[in-house]
């Protein structure tokens, strides 16, 4: 099924009979499909509008869809603040993902290999252990987690906001699912050629999945780029907040500065924004991959 | 059965990728189990310290009083879990949430499955439309609520569905205070989640249409089936079975896990309030209490086990098509 979503299949004769009232069909189909867009991407247009308006624009009693003058210069305010860490949240952030992703994806995809190419006694009884794992839902053991990591000295730490993450059992499970389905007799050529597991892997195996690492990538960027509970828990202090910690903490001060806040937002969703545009194929790949679990 | 091996073969793992161009020393690793520990064990060593060690260690905090220490301190025995179990506080945010998800679940399901079916036949313009749902998903929760608390449902004039409102010479409402004689909270959080995740099970549907085999609708033409509800109810639903329960089974769990957008929305307020919050502020909060809060995680983490496996059962995952 890989990139299926990328080819529009038409539906084919069927269904499509002419007349009237195919016609009528089609208009209520193409009202209610832009009246859904024009909601879905009203947000993003607010956080933009807000972000680059005047504070009385923002607030002003009689509100237009327009703001009266746009304000760039918002941009060097955000950033120079300096009761608002949103530059160093930004870098916490970029590392915190970028990391997670290069870990969880090499973790991950040498364990799913191990479980499903090489044979172990026990190969079975430790598959088992990765998947019970799935079953516990991650927010639900934030608790001990956290006694766990504040017990190592990481609370306000980059280790603590980082290394509890790089062990994901779900990408686990589906590199597994994945190398099951590999050409098995490329990888037979290559141990007759008398290369390792080891070498079979890195030479033969991953440079052929590179679709398939390349959309769990974006899932898992995306995931701990937005990721919210657990760097609550971890990022007490403001040098290691990320930036929904940052924005979080913005939404519930007392004294806000709305262009601020929204600028903030239009920012922190910057890298997901061109990650979506560039990357989509992979994303929806990912989506259709990973929706068993999410 | 091969000491050797696995200690020739475990340097290569320090230097990770590049160690692809070893030596032809240590190209013949026979050793198979020495191979998968290198492949496994690294994996399952911090999936044993991150995953298995937290549940252990809050299975033995839950039966002890552990105030403002994670180091257990008095045993207790079930105290915890009586204790939870007769809060209110406690019972009554399952509760909501229960409802919450009895109301999101069909919710979120019938919308993203509209969308799904609309955009899978729209003839043009369908990867704009596929695009323009879909963003959101890649929005976080708190930029969803900081939109949503501070522009669209801002309780003051200037939010936008109170600008609405006023249009109609409404009196402005105050959305999110939990005065008044309707929750008018609920309106903001449920249509924040549906904005966050529709785009997402949108998708997932689109990918479960798309592997509808275009035969079954021209059989079903055939056989007199009327093109639209008929071929949906006899074709298209029960070709979506198995995508549908998984997409079910999610939308439920990730309701009872509700946490961003509340916490953002809400804060700590005795309305409106998931079970995850409430372990929050009891576990994180100024009374620092693990003990009662790793009951709660567990009593929690079992509800959606129980849940999960019903809802499973009822709508027969797993079941062939």
């Amino acid at each position: 099924m890989a990139f299926s979503l990328l080819a529009p299949k038409p539906v084919g004769a069927v269904g499509q009979s002419g007349g009237v009232r195919s016609i009528l069909g089609t208009i209520v189909r193409y009202t209610v499909l832009v009246i859904a867009a024009i909601l879905f991407l009203l947000p993003y247009y607010l956080i933009l509008r807000n972000g680059l308006s005047s504070e009385k624009d923002i607030t002003s009693p009689d509100w237009t869809f327009f703001p009266s003058s746009i304000h760039w210069e918002n941009i060097t305010e955000l950033f120079t603040d300096p009761s608002v860490p949103m530059a160093g949240a930004m870098l916490n952030s970029a590392l915190i993902a970028v990391v997670q992703t290069f870990g969880q994806l090499l973790l991950g995809s040498m364990a799913g290999y191990g479980l499903a190419r090489i044979p172990y006694k026990h190969a079975n009884k430790i598959f088992y252990a990765v998947l019970v794992t799935l079953m516990i839902p991650s927010a639900v053991t934030f608790v001990p987690s956290f006694v766990l990591v504040s017990s190592l000295g990481w609370v306000s730490d980059l280790r603590g906001l980082i290394i509890p993450g790089l062990f994901s059992g779900f990408v686990a499970f589906l590199f597994r699912q994945f190398f099951l389905n590999f050409p098995i007799e490329l990888e037979d050529a290559a141990r007759v050629d008398g290369l390792s597991y080891w070498g079979t892997f890195w030479r033969i195996v991953f440079p052929n999945s590179l679709q398939f690492y390349a959309a769990i990538a974006v899932i898992t960027f995306i995931a701990a780029w937005n990721s919210f509970l657990w760097p609550l828990v971890i990022g007490q202090d403001p040098s290691s907040w990320t930036v929904q910690v940052a924005l979080s903490t913005f939404i519930t001060a007392q004294t806000i500065n709305l262009h601020e806040v929204f600028l903030g937002a239009a920012v922190s969703i910057l890298p997901l924004v061109l990650v979506f545009l560039f990357l989509q194929r992979y994303l929806v790949e990912g989506v259709a991959q990973t929706g068993i679990k999410g | 059965m091969s000491g050797t091996q696995t200690t020739s073969a475990v340097p290569a793992a320090g230097s990770a990728g590049r160690a692809s161009s070893a030596s032809p020393r240590k190209r013949r690793v026979r050793g198979t189990t020495g191979a998968f520990w290198l492949f496994v064990g690294p994996f399952l060593l911090g999936l044993a310290i991150f995953i298995y060690v937290p549940i252990v260690w809050s299975l033995v905090l839950s039966f002890f009083r552990a105030q403002n220490t994670v180091v257990p301190d008095v045993f207790v025995g079930v105290k915890n879990y009586v204790d939870m179990l007769t809060d209110s506080a406690f019972l009554g945010s399952l509760w909501t949430f229960t409802l919450f998800g009895i109301f999101i679940v069909p919710t979120t399901y019938v919308i993203a499955l509209g969308l799904a079916v609309l955009i899978n036949r729209a003839r043009f313009a369908r990867a704009f439309f596929r695009s323009a749902i879909f963003i959101p998903a890649a929005c976080s929760y708190v930029v969803g609520a900081l939109v949503w608390k501070l522009s669209i449902f801002n309780g003051v004039r200037f939010g936008l569905a109170n600008t609405l409102l006023g249009m109609f010479g409404i009196d402005p409402v105050a959305w999110l205070s939990g005065t008044g004689d309707f929750p008018w909270y609920w309106p903001v959080v449920v249509t924040a989640r549906l904005w966050l995740q529709v785009g997402f099970y949108m998708i997932l549907l689109l990918a479960g249409l798309q592997q509808i085999p275009n035969n079954l609708y021209e059989a079903a033409y055939v056989d007199g089936a009327k093109p639209g509800w008929q071929t949906f109810i006899h074709v298209t639903l029960p070709g979506l079975r198995t995508t549908s329960v998984a997409v079910l089974i999610l939308l439920l769990i990730n309701a009872y896990q509700a946490f961003d957008e509340f916490y953002n929305l809400l804060g700590n307020v005795p309305y409106a309030r998931p079970p995850l919050v409430y372990l929050y502020y009891t576990a994180l909060g100024a009374a620092q209490d693990y003990g009662h809060g790793s009951a709660g995680a567990l009593i929690l983490s079992l509800i959606i086990a129980i849940v999960t496996i019903f809802q499973a059962r009822v709508l027969g995952f797993g079941k062939a098509d």
